[in-house]
């Protein structure tokens, strides 16, 4: 079953057309992993993130400017290209001034049915970002019912956050795996399952998690597991580089980055108030750095995860040009090191070196088990 | 080819006390802590009316301004970025983070001894590189950082709620500073800062508006040493009653046909900030007959624009000039925010196409004949949406011309390459050189 997740990597876009024509129904792109996607599940929507293809394109040349992350133009050049062609809209939750770019190219390039932007705070610590957020998204709520001209009841909302929790739940199940001292699925698979469940009809996803969860005690994987490793950055589902460093004597075993964990680390907690719920859940989420202001709250989550999975060492993967993490990672690196995770730092692009990777990598394998003989 | 009119130039008489005030600015701000004043740094769009309720011997810093002046001098520039760089950070972040940054790692204060360090930090988000930088600033210096995220949309959807969400910060905002300093806050000082600040703004956004003139009473190159004021401090009556001074001056030279370049004879704007160490390519535009009347940059970064009675753009009523009283410290910071949301320099942060409409408004009203846009390596915030808008301004018809630089990182501006550019450009303007102007720049 695991295989399952791989192949919807790779045919997602064929695997949205259908969804659509077996449904239906509406599939909107999401910008960013911020957008409340609870209340598209609870109109009946595919909420399915912009992901880029990690292949080289000479399209976004005149849109971006060359200095913005290699991410938000490979993002724009899939929509130019026509790959994303089936979408009824597109949502941005606002996060970085690169991916916004994005959005405002594909609107005014790329017109669909429906586009809204959320004008989601950036200073998710602040406590009066809490009602404000809420307010957001019940304008996001309005927005959607004028577009589909069907209100979205309570019942709904409770569907919609009930859909997207069991998914966080089963995916957190699955990464709970991955602390065993063998774990039973590599960091490419992991990855996967994670990505994956940004553009897959979530029910769907869970379903086939649940399905893994049973095979997992039993899957033995035929490779040591080697050093245990975490992958910490800006976006990155380059799954042809966490194959690579997993071939060289590593497992990932833990990630932080918004394509794995960070997208699905919380749940929406009910309270009464639904909105305030789903709003909440995205304020308190392990935040992009984008966000983490005015402390850096990200660093100790990031600790934690490397402590609770046991990881030897991490790869801080840094997007070229990406602003909010080049701010955040030198602090840190010096923090991960201060508290015994030795660091290797690669600057990521759209497509990207494997070999000056791999020997790199590989030299900081070796420098983690020669640390292990004194 | 006929000889183009020359028009009559004149020096600015308040150009000494424009230099003056920024000489004394940082002066005063160095030596804060000596008179028992207290000293915040943070961004030139911090909310800088909000620290002047603490007492009158409260000093800022604004770090872009700051950084700007190091980047005329390149060896110092240099060595900034050096400092920056071998702390592990990025050399493509904000060239003025980089400098500003690599003073403080260096203790090295431009205007002469030790780094000053600030009693706090106060910044806005709005740019994925302004928080980072206080961040960053306030972790190295040990000292408080209020950080007021103003990511709420552009000013045509401001809604009651996202308001709200701005005031509410800036009250938690000084709550923090008097706990900070330990001073009792002095509401009537906010309430006159907020006033000097929209006085300040419009004022900018006015003598912008004279621009409109030709010939152009001041040229861009000019203009940056104008504008700098209100990125120092807005709120300051000092800077409000030299920005009336420069009004009339300004409005004087227009009713005189005073020109900035004498030769005017094809008008353009530009866009971000330029590459400070090469203002020369200013000069070497005049030798065609070409003045950049400004920009949205200049005119927008701390002008505060309105839409006219006859439906120009224009400056944007203050509270005083609309009847307000502001009595309490809420009604200061609600329209302290309203004041600033409603900056244009801020709305191409969400939607690059309401960039692309002032960039025609400023067109068609200041009757030009083209664009230059800096794609600004240096400053990701304001050269967000800039090839959009480019597209925008040449599907409209405005020739347009780009090129690449770096405000403060001499390494990434290629001086030769860009004067081929601006040369390419002329030509397809119709415009050769002036042998007079060539001249005149010559024997100067």
């Amino acid at each position: 079953m695991i295989e399952k997740f791989k192949e919807w990597y790779i045919n997602r876009h064929t695997y949205a057309k259908q969804w659509k024509e077996q449904t239906g129904g509406k599939v909107i792109g999401t910008f960013c992993t911020y957008v409340p996607e609870e209340i598209l599940v609870a109109a009946k929507m595919l909420p399915a993130r912009i992901l880029g293809s990690h292949e080289p394109q000479d399209v976004t040349e005149p849109h971006i400017f060359g200095m913005f992350c290699p991410f938000c133009r490979d993002a724009l050049a899939q929509g130019l290209k026509g790959r994303f062609n089936y979408l009824d809209g597109v949502v941005l939750a606002h996060s970085c001034i690169h991916f916004r770019q994005t959005f405002n190219s594909w609107r005014i390039h790329l017109p669909v049915e429906f586009s809204y932007y959320i004008p989601m705070p950036n200073t998710v610590q602040t406590p009066h970002a809490r009602s404000y957020h809420r307010v957001e998204v019940e304008n996001f709520k309005k927005a959607i019912e004028e577009y589909t001209g069907r209100p979205i009841t309570e019942q709904d909302l409770d569907r919609g956050i009930e859909i997207l929790n069991r998914n966080r739940r089963l995916l957190r199940k699955v990464y709970e795996c991955r602390k065993l001292d063998n774990p039973p699925l590599t960091g490419e698979e992991a990855m996967y399952m994670a990505v994956t469940s940004q553009f897959i009809d979530k029910e769907e996803h869970s379903n086939v998690l649940e399905a893994v969860l049973k095979e997992l005690p039993e899957r033995k994987l035929p490779r040591d597991s080697g050093i245990r490793l975490m992958a910490v950055g800006s976006e990155n589902d380059d799954a042809e580089f966490f194959k690579m460093v997993e071939s060289v004597g590593s497992t990932v075993v833990i990630d932080e980055q918004c394509a794995g964990s960070r997208y699905f680390w919380n749940e929406s907690v009910p309270n009464g108030d639904r909105l305030a719920a789903i709003a909440n859940r995205y304020l308190d989420r392990p935040p992009c750095p984008v966000k983490d202001y005015p402390a850096h709250s990200r660093f100790q989550h990031v600790l934690n995860l490397a402590k609770d999975y046991r990881a030897q060492g991490a790869i801080i993967m840094q997007e070229k040009f990406c602003d909010p993490h080049e701010g955040d990672n030198p602090r840190l690196k010096k923090f991960l090191e201060e508290n015994g995770i030795p660091t290797l730092s690669l600057e990521f692009d759209s497509t990207n070196p494997l070999g000056p990777f791999r020997i790199r990598v590989e030299a900081f394998l070796e420098t983690i088990r020669g640390e292990e003989l004194f | 080819m006929a000889t183009p009119t020359k028009y009559p130039t004149e020096a600015l008489k308040c150009w000494p006390k424009a230099k003056e005030i920024r000489q004394q600015y940082y002066k005063d701000y160095a030596s804060a802590h000596d008179r028992g004043g207290i000293r915040w740094s943070g961004g030139a769009w911090a909310f800088d009316a909000v620290p002047m309720g603490l007492g009158d011997d409260v000093h800022v810093m604004t770090g872009e301004p700051y950084a700007a002046s190091i980047a005329f001098d390149r060896k110092f520039a240099q060595e900034c970025q050096d400092a920056t760089d071998a702390r592990g950070w990025a050399r493509d972040l904000c060239s003025y983070m980089r400098i500003y940054w690599g003073s403080m790692y260096l203790n090295r204060f431009f205007f002469g001894g030790e780094f000053p360090k600030p009693d706090f930090y106060y910044q806005t988000q709005i740019c994925c590189s302004h928080a980072k930088w206080d961040q960053e600033a306030s972790l190295h210096e040990k000292v408080p950082f209020y950080c007021i995220d103003v990511c709420v949309g552009p000013y045509e959807t401001l809604t009651e709620e996202r308001l709200n969400y701005v005031v509410k910060q800036l009250h938690d905002s000084i709550e923090g500073m008097e706990k900070t300093t330990g001073r009792k806050y002095d509401d009537e000082k906010l309430i006159a800062a907020v006033h000097n600040e929209c006085r300040s703004t419009s004022l900018w956004a006015e003598i912008c508006t004279l621009n409109k003139a030709i010939p152009a009473p001041l040229d861009e190159k000019t203009m940056f040493s104008l504008y700098v004021l209100n990125t120092l401090q807005r709120s300051s009556k000092q800077i409000g009653d030299f920005y009336e001074e420069l009004r009339d001056e300004v409005k004087d030279r227009v009713a005189r046909g005073i020109a900035a370049v004498p030769y005017e004879r094809c008008r353009i704007i530009t866009d971000t900030q330029p590459p400070w160490g090469f203002l020369k390519i200013y000069r070497y535009m005049e030798q065609f007959g070409v003045v950049s009347v400004g920009s949205l940059y200049t005119f927008g970064l701390e002008g505060i624009f309105g839409e006219q009675e006859d439906g120009s753009w224009g400056p944007r009523k203050t509270p005083q000039q609309l009847g307000i009283k502001i009595k309490t410290r809420d009604e200061a910071l609600r329209i302290t925010a309203d004041w600033n949301l409603s900056r244009p320099q801020w709305q191409h942060f969400y939607d690059p196409a309401i960039k692309t409409r002032m960039m025609l408004r400023i067109y068609n009203e200041w009757k030009l004949n083209g664009v230059i846009l800096h794609l600004n390596r240096g400053c990701e915030g304001l050269t967000v949406g800039s090839s959009e808008n480019r597209l925008g301004l040449i599907k409209a018809g405005v020739p347009v011309m780009t090129y690449e630089g770096n405000m403060a990182d001499e390494k990434e501006f290629d001086e030769r390459r860009t004067t081929s550019r601006i040369e390419s450009f002329m030509e397809t303007l119709g415009l050769e050189q002036i042998p007079g102007a060539v001249a005149a720049q010559a024997a100067s």
